[in-house]
């Protein structure tokens, strides 16, 4: 089986079965390694991406539900081209072992589209789905906030 | 981190090596250099393992595995700081399996003194011991000993590299080579040359005399640096063992007997192969991998297989194996190694306080789940890439499994999405290593599912620990503490290198025999239980154990006295160990201790010495009408020597999260010999909303200067501690098992 995903802006092909979680089809059908697996489960959120703005968890998401315009963290900004979350994330010094961070970063992207200016509940109720085993969180509210105003002053 | 790959052919590695010995360690025979490692790029001649430079810039070879600590960043800086070169320039990768890259910190602290006693410089015993992992070449990232061993080694190996820049300078401008500078990766005389034009002489020249600068002048050392890794952490662009990807690769996983060590008696792989996508089913004699043409479908098709466990050689279920932990009890003690007083006299005057402790056993549950690409090339060689703490261990261990000698075993160590001491065992590399074998010329990379991750772990053992005590006028006169365990350190040791070393078990008491409590009539003895469940090293080892019971037991014996725990824990260590009794006043500040309580909050207070580093904890704890909230954490630390203050306060925090989330709620159980929790839906973590706030402050008061304590593991133990001890101000409830929700409602 063959499906056209929307990923980043680009139209991408994917030979797998309709059934495999879009996770599965980025990292193993499209070497797209940045969105990553933790727990195939829905419990850690490692696998975070966008389909039309909302972040999902895509360990969940059949291939052949993608129909969506996929961002991964590929797609947020590059390393010479920092999106202003990443650059508040660097500015924090947040990552640890990093493993969770494409996810984390993610979830908060979708946070902040809909709440610009999020309040330390806001970011409570939006990050709980996000396990960090490193323990970075305080670090990570900190950059939320940091990008929020970052992104407000445009 | 770099790649490999961008080591391109105008590179030369630069050095420092002759110097490296003998400065670093004397007249020791083992102190002659190590074989250098490194391939060098066509044209070059390498001469130094740790510092390469080409037209790009510094990059520096770190001999730690980089496992979120943020040690490649702090080696680096090491480097840089002697070298003379902009942050901008340097780049990081990790050496391959060698051993020049051997852990000198590793055995300093295997020593059965407590650390605060030792002076590090004067220790002749240590020193030699030093030279102890060379010869076993550990290559081994644990113990939170990685910028201990890093300190003098890349400082020399920068320094080293700076004075044969300098040389070939002097040579081409025939002067002294004292008369030149160096700066901002440039040498500068009467003409100034960039490091890359010189680093082909430079290559080949061996300077006499390295001296080290001043620590006046360091620039680096003692700043929080920018992480080196911290961009492609951020961009999903950094490659952890996970993402290996290479061309015409294969994916795998595996299903492994859950009985640990037991035989399959028989598999059945019909229903798996019949699902498209699958090309193989490869019996590993105790488990069955997939091989399919995505990792998702290896994982279902794993679990079509029909498939006949034998059992393990261990008892039945978490109930038996706790009996039988007791039952050691009653065995003569392994250890004793504190013995202050006449512990048995003074109990004996009456009045003795007692209690028992029990806590579970635990997995590390890693980030990034288990995994490992191997690729067999047509000669019969292998590749391997997989995430580990012991590279030469795991490189040996792949070649044994295959028959092949450990040179036709090419073996990478990316990044790794959190250790935590759960990629010290070889497994994941071994297997793989065999899957690929069933594919040959086929690279194939192998991702446990969480479930095999969790169920296949080498756990923190469970515990039980009787601890007796005495108070008289308000101050405690006597603490006998017993600790029941099976020994991590053994068993790991004999799964790993196929001994356990002789001796008392250290991991088995510390944190408990070691700590500077001025009692006068202290005991502390081990009891090893005989029960042989897969252990491991688990953060901090035993001190996440004895911590737990001692200071519990502290704050017990202090109510008892009627004395606040704080106050009650600096006088008994006022005259025993100044920085440590100075990081209890820190925390008493930092969390205002001595003012009103709050109604509705509890507040508890923890300290360990642990890993060179006491840490001092106050935890706070609020009643909520949802349950009980963890609201504010202080923590205060002294590694001596604070290299980056910045990854230290992010290890420190990352550390107590990392112990709390253990005590609030972790614990595995057995049950008809097989790990019950599989996931985070029942073996969970802190999460966001339910980790406290935190404030850190690094002191560095500790040891003589130079000493320099670990940062991965010191935070850990003093947590669990420091909220049993909160949640008994906040209730009177006194917990003395360990997850805490068993006993108390959390909010969630
Ligand atoms: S991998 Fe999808 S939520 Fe954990
Ligand atoms: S940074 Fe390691 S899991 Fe979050």
């Amino acid at each position: 089986m063959s499906f056209t995903l929307s990923v980043n802006g680009a139209r991408r092909q994917v030979d797998l079965p309709g059934d495999v979680p879009l996770l599965w089809a980025l990292r193993d059908g499209l070497a797209m390694t940045g969105t990553k697996f933790g727990c195939g489960v829905a419990a850690c959120g490692a696998c975070t991406v966008l389909i039309d703005g909302e972040a999902v968890r895509s360990c969940q998401v059949p291939l052949a539900d993608a129909g969506g315009e996929i961002t991964t963290i590929e797609g947020l900004g590059q390393p010479g081209a920092l999106a202003p979350l990443q650059e508040a994330w660097v500015k924090h010094q947040v990552a640890q072992c990093g493993y969770c961070q494409s996810g984390q970063i993610m979830q908060a992207a979708s946070l902040l589209a809909q709440i610009p200016d999020p309040t330390d509940q806001d970011i409570d109720d939006a990050m709980q789905g996000n396990l960090c085993r490193c323990g970075t969180y305080p670090r990570i509210r900190a950059a939320i906030h940091e990008a929020a105003t970052m992104m407000k002053a445009g | 981190m770099a790649s490999w790959k961008t080591i391109t052919r105008r590179s030369f590695i630069v050095l420092g090596a002759a110097v490296v010995g003998g400065a670093a360690f004397g007249a020791y025979k083992v102190a002659e250099v190590p074989a250098n490692p490194l391939t060098p790029a066509p044209g070059s001649t390498p001469l130094n393992p740790w510092v390469i430079i080409n037209a790009d810039g510094i990059t520096v070879i770190a001999p730690r595995a980089e496992m979120g600590q943020g040690i490649s960043t702090t080696l680096a800086a090491l480097v840089a700081e002697e070298l003379d070169v902009d942050w901008e320039q340097v780049r990081v990768l990790h050496g391959p399996p060698a051993q020049a890259y051997y852990n000198a910190g590793f055995v300093e602290r295997m020593s059965n003194e407590p650390d605060y006693q030792l002076s590090l410089r004067e220790n002749s015993h240590n020193a030699i011991l030093a030279a102890v992992p060379k010869i076993f070449s550990l290559q081994m990232t644990g113990g939170s000993t990685g910028a201990i061993g890093g300190f003098v080694q890349m400082r020399l190996a920068g320094a080293g590299a700076r004075e044969a820049l300098k040389a070939a300078a002097a040579k081409r401008l025939g002067v002294l080579p004292d008369t030149l500078k160096t700066e901002g990766g440039k040498v500068i005389g009467e003409q100034t040359f960039t490091y890359a034009e010189l680093a082909e002489e430079a290559a080949t020249m061996v300077p006499e005399d390295v001296p080290l600068r001043d620590p006046s002048t360091w620039r680096y050392i003692g700043k929080t640096m920018p992480r080196l890794d911290m961009v492609g952490k951020c961009t999903g662009t950094e490659t952890f063992g996970i993402d290996i990807t290479l061309p015409g690769m294969k994916f795998a996983t595996v299903r492994m007997n859950p009985k640990r060590g037991g035989a399959m008696t028989s598999f059945d792989p019909a229903a798996a192969l019949s699902m498209p996508g699958v090309d193989q089913v490869v019996g590993l004699g105790n488990g069955i991998a997939v091989i399919a043409n995505n990792t998702w479908t290896a994982m279902q098709a794993a679990q079509l297989v029909d498939v006949q466990w034998g059992d393990a050689d261990y008892l039945v279920d978490t109930a038996a194996m706790m009996t039988r932990i007791e039952a050691a009890f009653a065995t003569e003690p392994d250890s004793r190694l504190r013995d202050d007083g006449e512990v048995e006299a003074e109990l004996a005057k009456g009045d003795r306080i007692e209690a028992e402790y029990r806590i579970p056993f635990l997995a590390h549950a890693s980030m990034e789940p288990l995994n490992a690409t191997a690729w067999v090339k047509p000669d019969g060689a292998v590749e391997v890439w997989c995430g580990n703490q012991a590279p030469i261990m795991t490189r040996d261990a792949i070649a044994s499994s295959l028959r092949i000698g450990s040179d036709k075993v090419r073996l990478h160590t990316p990044v790794m999405g959190g250790g935590f001491g759960g990629r010290t065992d070889p497994v994941p590399a071994v297997l793989a290593a065999r899957i690929a074998a069933a594919m040959p010329d086929t690279p194939v990379k192998l991702t446990y599912s969480r479930e095999e991750d969790m169920t296949q772990d080498f756990y923190r053992p469970a515990a039980i620990a009787r601890l007796s005590g005495r108070v008289e006028n308000g101050k405690a006169t006597a603490l006998w503490g017993r600790t029941a365990a099976p020994s991590a350190s053994r068993n790991a040791l004999s799964r790993l290198v196929g001994f356990a070393p002789p001796g008392p078990d250290r991991a088995t008491v510390e944190g408990g025999f070691d700590q500077p409590y001025g009692l006068p009539h202290y005991r502390y003895d081990g009891h090893v239980a005989d029960l042989t469940v897969p252990l491991g090293f688990w953060r901090s080892v035993g001190n996440s154990m004895n911590a737990f019971f001692l200071e519990s037991f502290i704050d017990e014996l202090a109510h008892a006295a009627k004395a606040d725990p704080l106050t009650f824990r600096l006088d008994l260590m006022r005259d025993t160990h100044g920085p440590s009794a100075t990081l209890l006043e820190t925390v008493r500040d930092m969390s205002d201790w001595d003012s009103l309580k709050r109604p509705g909050f509890g507040r508890g207070v923890a300290y360990c010495y642990s890993f060179g580093t006491p840490v001092a904890q106050v935890l706070e704890v609020q009643d909520t009408p949802a349950g009980i909230k963890l609201t504010r954490a202080w923590i205060a630390c002294d590694p001596g020597l604070a290299m980056d203050p910045g990854i230290i306060e992010a290890q420190m925090t990352g550390a107590v999260v990392y112990g709390l989330s253990a005590a609030v709620q972790g614990a595995i159980t057995f049950a008809d010999q097989s790990v019950v929790e599989q996931n985070f839906t029942n073996y969970e973590p802190l999460r966001m909303h339910t980790t406290p706030g935190f404030e850190v402050k690094v002191l560095q008061n500790n040891g003589a200067f130079g000493h320099i304590g670990g940062v991965g593991e010191p935070g850990t133990p003093p947590a669990a501690p420091a909220l049993a001890n909160a949640l008994y101000d906040l209730t009177g409830t006194r917990a003395r098992s360990l997850p805490l929700n068993q006993l108390f409602e959390f909010a969630t």
